[in-house]
């Protein structure tokens, strides 16, 4: 059997951001309990030129600059996202063009809320896998609002991660896959609405916690793991404590769950999280290097990966793209007014 | 935007997404945004142009600030436009982002990104193209 996996990746994230403090401030919240009590010290913010059709362009172009696939070869494109740009013209089309894989080209948006990245490269794996096409492009993007002091404010954040999947010189051998899905209402946006509601305290354990750690078991019984036997872990990470909760929950330690946890630095990118995660991951992974991966969707779903890095890591270059480190460090402060406004030209009223 | 934007639009979608221009098989020199000849070798040219996908690097020839921008770009004044000459030769005009005024200078090293250029009004269509930022990696 051939061995399935990431052939490259690239990821990005806008260069705005926003302090949490910034945002409890405007609301005559005391900056230093909401900072530590979610753990998020600031989050990404799109500039008004930029949405989920644009971040998944500047993350596909960064996946080709590290690898010399031509893109005419990419004959699946699929862009997970909660914020697609348009609600009917599908943002893969927008994508393809701009990478030049059109026109024989499979091309579908998916919408999981924070897990349509994921399924997306589940859908690429099979594609590849039966030898319906030579490569996919799997997508995880989000420029994701939050209604005015919700407590949803102070994460969600813009951000993406592009990955070609395929079955030559893979750099991340998939070994596994399974998902665990329920009808659980703890987030929803209803058709035509601005902003997502939820379910409050619901949104914890039977929702979050339930899922990743059932999901995450079935998979360790699957392939026959233990959490000591992977180098890193990778959570879907809606404020930067829950990853570490679900972490300790399962038997995993913080070391491992670090390179991959981005909350704290750029808030939760929503359908990016685990995918900029598993970027950050293999910016820095080494041939052997073993990799577990849980994302989460509220309505509710989550689904994990197995994953093993190959000799081919060693033979990408990295540095033809910008590291994940690197799109974290290039920022700029922006005030909550500004914020605002830049929130409030992207709506009619 | 009137109606007629949107095929436009879609017709200069390559020159927008992805700088292709054209190159002259008599001379070689490049154009962007392709022409139907080549203005040196005229007929010669005729029938002889060959499409060219440009790099997406390039360096600021001249540039200047905009205060007082037109409708749809008065949210994001103020903001620098300039000439920026590709690689290959061929000069553009394109707004600068990700980058502080006063960072702006001739003869920096720049490369397109993509962004959202314009969109007819809350339910038209989203225009899409290059815009240059500072050059994030090295090359
Ligand atoms: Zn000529």
């Amino acid at each position: 059997m051939k061995d399935i996996g990431i052939v490259s990746y690239g990821a990005h994230i806008p260069r705005l951001r926003i302090k949490s403090s910034d945002i409890a401030n405007a609301w005559g919240k005391d900056p230093g309990t909401i900072t530590n009590g979610l753990g998020i010290i600031e989050k990404s913010v799109p500039s008004i030129d930029q949405d989920v059709a644009t971040i998944s362009v500047e993350a596909a172009r960064a996946a080709l600059a590290r690898c010399s696939i031509d893109p005419q070869t990419i004959e699946a494109i699929y862009v997970g996202s909660e914020s697609h740009p348009y609600a009917v013209k599908p943002t893969g089309t927008i994508v393809g063009e701009a990478i030049g894989a059109t026109p024989v080209l499979q091309v579908a948006d998916y919408e999981f809320a924070c897990k349509a990245g994921t399924a997306a490269i589940q859908t690429c794996m099979a594609f590849v896998k039966s030898d319906m096409i030579k490569y996919g492009m799997a997508i995880g993007a989000d420029t994701s609002q939050a209604a005015p002091g919700d407590a949803l404010e102070y994460a969600a954040s813009a951000g993406g991660a592009a990955f070609i999947i395929g079955s030559e010189k893979v750099i991340a051998t998939i070994n596994e896959t399974c998902s665990f899905t329920t009808d659980t209402p703890d987030f929803w946006r209803r058709e035509g609405r601005k902003y997502p509601a939820h379910g409050g305290r619901f949104t914890g354990a039977p929702a979050y916690f339930r899922h990743i750690t059932s999901n995450a078991k079935i998979l360790m019984e699957k392939v026959g793991s233990k959490p000591e036997d992977y180098n890193y872990a990778i959570f879907h990470q809606p404020n930067g404590k829950f990853p570490l909760k679900v972490a300790k929950m399962l038997g995993f330690s913080s070391d491992q769950v670090k390179q991959g946890l981005l909350c704290p630095y750029v808030g939760n990118t929503y359908s990016g999280a685990v995918m900029i995660g598993l970027a950050s991951v293999l910016d820095v992974a080494k041939p052997g290097d073993r990799i577990f991966l849980t994302s989460y969707g509220s309505g509710a779903g989550s689904d994990a990966f197995d994953m093993t890095v190959t000799k081919y890591i060693n033979e990408l270059p990295r540095e033809k793209a910008p590291l994940i480190s690197q799109l974290i460090e290039n920022k700029k402060y922006v005030d909550y007014a500004t914020y605002t406004k830049y929130r409030d030209l992207l709506y009619e009223e | 935007m009137a109606d007629g934007a949107v095929p436009r639009f879609w017709r200069e979608i390559p020159q927008r997404y992805n700088l292709i221009g054209n190159q002259c098989g008599a001379c070689d020199r490049i154009y962007f945004p392709p022409r139907e000849s080549c203005p040196y070798c005229r007929r010669k040219s005729m029938g002889n142009m060959k499409e060219i996908k440009l790099g997406s690097k390039g360096k600021v020839v001249t540039y200047t600030i905009i205060y007082v921008a037109p409708e749809p770009f008065e949210g994001q004044a103020p903001y620098p436009i300039a000439i920026i000459e590709l690689d290959e030769g061929p000069r553009v005009t394109a707004q600068i982002v990700d980058c502080e005024l006063e960072d702006v200078k001739i003869g920096m090293r720049v490369q397109s990104t993509f962004r959202k250029i314009q969109e007819d009004g809350y339910i038209g269509a989203i225009h899409y193209g290059y815009k240059f930022k500072p050059l994030e990696v090295k090359g």
